[in-house]
């Protein structure tokens, strides 16, 4: 491994950075701006949820150099070492002609106050690289991390799905410099932990797993940081000293996914988006779940580890594996142990986890052919927002059509992402019909106590609660018409 | 930018008015080279401020100890009330409300106290927290529910208005009934949030980089804040990040506060607001509570009405006396009260002090109107629009007397039922009425609604000295233009409009129209960029100013070639002075040579206003801007959440100075006012602590919110009656109200689980949580009714 390397190296748009004096907590959004004078990247919120600081983050991979959207406001500089940064200054042509995606923005008055548009076009981009003739869902997956105040979108969308007819990709930055841009990020990597600072000022970048383990048990109270997209509100809104900090964000054996005996392990690293593509096929309720979680910039930041390990009550991923008896395995040095995700989850702000111990993976039990699975997230606002209630369901019946066993976990509901233990023994060994339902729902009382919040009040929590039990039910008996609104056709 | 090289042949200029155009700025928008205010290169040595708020909503400050702040890293100085030269208010109504710091006592949670400079951002934030303040915290009024019109504090004057005699109509009538209604308030998101940076000049001067929707305003209140005239100060913006009236009068303190630190230290100072304290610390629309009691006949006509309009002032009277104001002016919206009677109630709270938000007041009003013509609806059993066309002001060309508003101004332009009926058609409104009808009949957990909902909007600032502009151009000798005026840009393409105007008065291509930064250095006295005003205007003014150009240059070229004037004629790029043609930029040329100014400064005001706010009574708006906006929903019935499944929408503007433009403020205000109406919830705890304060608890729209599908269209037939600037009319605020068909399709799929007997009162914001609340309410009253 060698002797650790005391700076950051990445490529931001054409240039070889080399930074030695980089701060824990400095978020790109700042170093761009401030740094840099790159201000076409703009903070609106400083938070990830409005993406008017969106750029584009490449890394090196098991498919090779693949681009995704970020937000470069919770977004730590320390976490972009080997990875090449995309601001919205690298698209136009030298001749200063207009990419595609930004001409069409153009013509289809997809601006108004601008404020925004450097963001969209960002998100815009990363979508036309990977799916050049985009469907309005597409489209609107894509922007559900972009917030626009001004249009209305309509102008936006109809820009997105014309950009396939504008052509050329070769005249992309990144298509024409894709060989060369691979290139000089493989000779960035030297394999070494990278270390910056002392105290207040320190992060670490480890060099493997094994070293991630050695870090953390030398220094236990050191601050985790994957994807930040939680971590990087702390700085931000909190102001926080995260100090020290370990980036574990660019770990290739935190991001392995494999699936044996019925089982799908996923490592904590593991990105939404990427659990989203290997989870869609084999548990698509949690595939449709994850299209519902945060923006694409957050997804394609943020890890399913982070979501367990950081113990909101409000996380959406814990309930669905709680449902699904989904086991966690935790790390301290070279000590592993496994345990049931729904024991990791002690009370409010409090896990199973010693100091100096990380997550390392999360096991997934498929749910059998004969099991019924459903995932449900209630929120004010469709998508990119934060769960009022969300309930997770797991049923098998007998021959006979009795209950023989029944999971089911809330989020929202309580301190913790939490099981529904009367509800679930007020079902099992009863017949699945609506009266057997109706006294489950009653049960649920004896469950939750909900509280009151700026998201829902108890009373709402409470009912939705037992209704989305009830959805559960009409749906796994086949009940006809919809049984709830969607914005997209069912493929 | 290349030189342009005109057309001389062209038939038509480009980009003359009524052809769409793209915005002025936006190749700049989509490569990120758009300077807003936080992108202007800074001075060497700028320093960077950031604010202390108040932790408690209402208090006398007992000690303010900030010796932790002034030691902090970075921290250059702390500025307190006693630090503002001049006089520490910004109140925009005179009221002398509204204190820069907090002097003795705050009145809401949130309110700056003090003020910290230090050498970076970080710093100041980092910094500003370390204060310790000792409160006596005195009771907070947080929400407007309980209070008393009589006996409540209100923070400005309010405004009754009177037609006939609303109580004995009511009594007389053969139905009559009473409600209330709650509908909330909303926050304007601007994208790009509140930001200031002042640069110190020689002696008293300071010149303010600052977003801000009123340049003139702003410079005022900096001016008196610092205590020097208005001559050393000048404020600046080339564009803003979005504004919806957020940035009409919110933009001051900052300004104030960065103009003052930097005085006091010679250096540059910013002040940049991080979106939670923006949202926290600025006004927002207000919230109302409408209390409501209507009488009418047996056919559903409204025959008198009576409405009380509280609304949440929040500390300071701010602009929340003309808020309510043109609450009251819309509480007709496009409906005739033979008998009225409305009055606002503007209440003090220990909140943050609302402010204007596009629409100022008028939606809420007509939110009052369409809650009494869905009561009157479900009463006599008819569908809604029924109603609404039964009510509807007399069209223009017709009078049969029920054409007279609730200030007595006759509605002469009115287009509201030929705009409807052509929606009507165009959406297919009776056919998916019925279809509607069928699939809830028959669908156990979802439910489908629909409503069409008419505007009429008022134009003009009822405040009439507002209603005046002034436009600063130069033509230059290479023929070129330089075009200034006193409007803003905050994303309306306001300035592609105005030049535009500029274009097609001198005939030449809009490239040759230079668009300037805003500066109270040029235009001084302006009003700010509200009340849809900003074209109507500006336009004329710029216009104006074009023509005393031209006239110059028509009377030398007639002069100078010996021939009257009418044989001067401007073409595309060129002149045709008697039997020749020559450039523009040749006569322009040869005018210089011969001495003729070609420099002029235009004024506009608008003709035919008045507004006696004692009797209620005037002719408030210069004319009305119409529109209409039917939509569709599907509703879940059990959690309430819903999708928009269609909205179609016509929208009057009459001759479209580029109906490009226009077309994207009917849609982005369409989706802005379905935002408030849904999703956007303000919500603040008992506390006063106002707990929605950025993007991950409150919501507006995103794309995957708008309409699945999405009908835009503009009438192609309408035209101002009056000689607005070439017949248009203002776009700005008439389309957020299209918003309310949303609403009303959510309330009309609620009513269906009481098969439409029970007006479902559904209150605003619709969150899924009110439409989920309200479908159990209509299901317990159903079935208690039977």
């Amino acid at each position: 491994m060698g002797e650790a390397r005391r700076e950051i190296r990445f490529l931001l748009n054409g240039e070889d950075v080399a930074l030695r004096d980089v701060r824990p907590d400095e978020t790109l959004l700042d170093w761009l701006r401030l740094r840099r004078a790159l201000k076409g990247t703009k903070e609106g919120c400083a938070e990830g949820d409005c993406g008017a600081c969106t750029v584009l983050v490449g890394r090196l991979g098991r498919d090779g150099l693949t681009y995704e959207s970020v937000n470069a406001c919770i977004r730590f500089v320390g976490s972009l070492d080997g990875c090449h940064v995309v601001t919205v200054e690298h698209l136009a042509g030298a001749n200063g002609a207009l990419h595609p995606v930004q001409q069409a923005m153009v013509d289809f008055h997809g601006s108004q106050c601008g404020f925004c548009t450097p963001g969209f076009v960002m998100s815009l981009y990363a979508l036309w690289m990977r799916t050049p003739d985009p469907s309005v869902a597409h489209i609107e997956t894509a922007l559900q991390g972009n917030l626009c105040r001004c249009t209305g979108y309509e102008a936006i969308v109809r820009a997105a799905r014309a950009v396939s007819s504008y052509g050329d990709a070769g005249r992309d930055p990144l298509v024409a410099e894709r060989a060369a841009v691979t290139a000089r990020l493989q000779a960035m990597r030297d394999g070494r932990r990278v270390e910056i600072g002392e105290g207040r000022e320190r992060l670490v970048v480890p060099a493997s797993l094994d070293d991630l383990a050695a870090v953390l048990e030398a220094e236990p109270k050191a601050t985790v940081v994957a994807g930040s997209t939680d971590v990087g509100l702390w700085v931000t809104k909190m102001m926080r000293d995260i100090a020290p900090v370990v980036f574990i964000g660019a770990l290739r054996e935190l991001q392995a996914m494999s699936e044996k005996d019925g089982v799908v392990t996923i490592g904590a690293g593991v990105s939404y988006t990427a659990a989203r593509d290997f989870l869609a096929g084999r548990i698509p309720a949690l595939g449709e779940l994850i299209d519902r979680i945060g923006g694409e910039q957050v997804r394609n930041m943020g890890t399913l580890g982070g979501n367990i390990a950081n113990g909101s009550p409000i996380g959406d991923t814990p309930p669905p594996l709680i449902a699904l008896d989904a086991t966690l395995t935790l790390r301290k040095g070279r000590q592993r142990r496994t345990i049931l995700l729904e024991d990791f989850f002690i009370a409010y702000g409090r896990q199973d986890r010693q100091p100096g111990e990380f997550v390392e993976a999360v096991h997934v039990p498929l749910p059998a052919a004969h099991e019924k699975f459903a995932v449900y997230k209630v929120t004010k606002r469709r998508d990119e927002d934060i769960t009022a209630v969300l309930g997770a369901f797991r049923l098998a019946l007998g021959d006979d059509g009795t209950v023989a066993s029944v999971r089911i976990a809330y989020g929202g509901m309580a301190a913790t992402p939490k099981r529904a233990p009367a509800v679930e023994a007020a079902l099992v060994g009863r017949p699945w019909t609506q009266a057997s339902v109706e006294a489950a729902m009653a049960a649920c009382e004896a469950d939750f106590s909900p509280l009151t919040d700026m998201r829902a009040t108890a009373g709402y929590r409470a009912l939705v609660a037992r209704n989305l039990l009830l959805r559960f039910f009409l749906e796994t008996t086949g009940t006809p018409g919809p049984l709830g609104v969607s914005r997209y056709e069912v493929a | 930018m290349t030189t342009h090289s005109p057309n001389l042949k062209a038939q038509k200029i480009a980009g003359g008015v009524h052809t769409g155009q793209r915005h002025d700025s936006a190749h700049k928008h989509v490569a990120g080279t758009a300077v807003y205010i936080d992108d202007i290169t800074e001075p060497a040595g700028t320093l960077h401020a950031g604010l202390g708020l108040s932790t408690v909503a209402h208090g006398v400050l007992k000690s303010v100890d900030l010796s932790a702040v002034r030691a902090a890293p970075g921290v250059v100085a702390v500025l307190t009330h006693e630090d503002v030269p001049g006089v520490n208010d910004i109140s925009p109504s005179a009221m002398d409300d509204d204190p820069v710091l907090a002097e003795g006592r705050v009145e809401f949670h949130g309110q700056p106290i003090f003020c910290v400079v230090a050498q970076t951002r970080d710093q100041a934030r980092r910094a500003a927290r370390l204060a310790r303040i000792d409160y006596e915290e005195l009771p907070a009024v947080v929400d407007i529910r309980d209070l008393d019109a009589d006996k409540d504090r209100q923070v400005t004057s309010p405004l009754t208005l009177r037609r006939g005699d609303a109580a004995a109509a009511i009594a007389a009538a053969p139905r009559r009934v009473k409600g209330r209604m709650r509908l909330g308030g909303q926050d304007h998101f601007y994208l790009e949030g509140q930001v200031s940076l002042a640069v110190p000049g020689e002696d008293d001067e300071v010149a303010v980089y600052c977003s801000t929707q009123g340049p003139s305003e702003t410079q005022h209140m900096i001016a008196r804040a610092l205590g020097v005239p208005s001559h050393a100060v000048t404020v600046e913006v080339r564009r803003m990040g979005g504004g919806f009236g957020g940035k009409e009068t919110q933009a001051n303190q900052c300004a104030a506060l960065a103009a003052i630190a930097a005085k006091k230290l010679g250096r540059a100072v910013k002040l940049r607001l991080d979106r939670d304290e923006d949202m926290i610390a600025t006004g927002k629309r207000h919230d109302f509570a409408i209390d409501y009691d209507v009488g009418f006949d047996e056919e559903g006509r409204i025959l008198g009405v009576d409405y009380t309009f509280a609304l949440r002032a929040g500390f300071s009277a701010d602009l929340s006396g003309p808020v309510g104001d043109r609450a009251l002016f819309h509480c007709d919206n496009a409906y005739f009260y033979p008998h009225v009677h409305a009055k606002s109630v503007p209440f003090y709270t220990n909140t943050v002090s609302n402010t204007a938000f596009r629409g100022f007041g008028g939606p809420q009003g007509m939110v009052g109107a369409e809650r009494v013509i869905d009561e009157v609806a479900f009463a006599v059993g008819k569908d809604p629009l029924e109603i609404r066309k039964l009510n509807f002001y007399d069209e223009m060309g017709t009078d049969t007397g029920r054409n007279v508003t609730p200030y007595h101004q006759k509605v002469e332009d009115c287009i509201v039922a030929r705009i409807v009926a052509e929606l009507e058609a165009s959406a297919d409104y009776a056919r998916r009425r019925r279809e509607i009808a069928a699939f809830n009949a028959n669908s156990r957990v979802v439910r489908r609604g629909i409503a069409l909902t008419p505007v009429k909007f008022g134009i003009s600032f009822t405040k009439t000295e507002a209603n005046q502009a002034g436009a600063l151009v130069h033509v230059y000798t290479d023929g070129s233009v330089h075009m200034n005026h006193g409007g803003t840009e905050m994303g309306q393409g306001l300035h592609m409009k105005v030049a535009q105007v500029v274009a097609e008065e001198f005939q030449i291509d809009i490239e040759r129209v230079r668009i300037t930064a805003t500066t109270t250095a040029k235009v001084p006295n302006t009003s700010p960029t509200a009340a849809s005003s900003g074209a109507d205007l500006n336009g004329m003014a710029a216009q104006d100013a074009a023509r005393q150009i031209k006239r110059r240059l028509i009377d030398f070229a007639a002069e100078a070639h010996q021939i009257p004037r009418e044989q001067v004629v401007f073409l595309p790029n060129r002149v045709r002075v008697g039997n020749e043609e020559i450039t523009f930029d040749e006569l322009v040329r040869q005018a210089y040579m011969a001495r003729v100014q070609l420099s002029a400064a235009g004024f506009y005001k608008t003709p035919k206003i008045h507004w006696n706010r004692a009797e209620g009574r005037g002719h408030a708006f210069y004319y009305f801007a119409y529109g209409a906006a039917c939509s569709e929903v599907s509703v879940d019935t059990l959690t309430g959440e819903y999708v928009v499944e269609r909205a179609d929408i016509l929208h009057d503007v009459g001759r479209s100075l580029n109906p490009a433009i226009d077309l994207g403020q009917v849609e982005g205000g369409f989706v802005q006012g379905m935002g408030w109406l849904t999703t956007e919830e303000l919500w603040w705890d008992d506390r006063g602590r106002l707990r929605t304060h950025a993007p991950s608890t409150y919501k507006i729209p995103l794309a995957s919110d708008r309409p699945k599908i999405f009908n835009v269209a503009l009438t192609d037939w309408s035209q101002a009656c009056e000689p607005t600037i070439h017949r248009s009319k203002a776009v700005g605020e008439p389309p957020l109200p299209l918003g309310l068909s949303v609403l009303h399709a959510l309330s009309d799929a609620v009513a269906s689980v009481a098969d439409n007997r029970v007006c479902p009162r559904l209150d605003a914001p619709a969150t899924p949580e009110r439409v989920l609340m309200a479908v159990e309410r209509l299901k317990a009253e159903a079935a208690g009714a039977r």
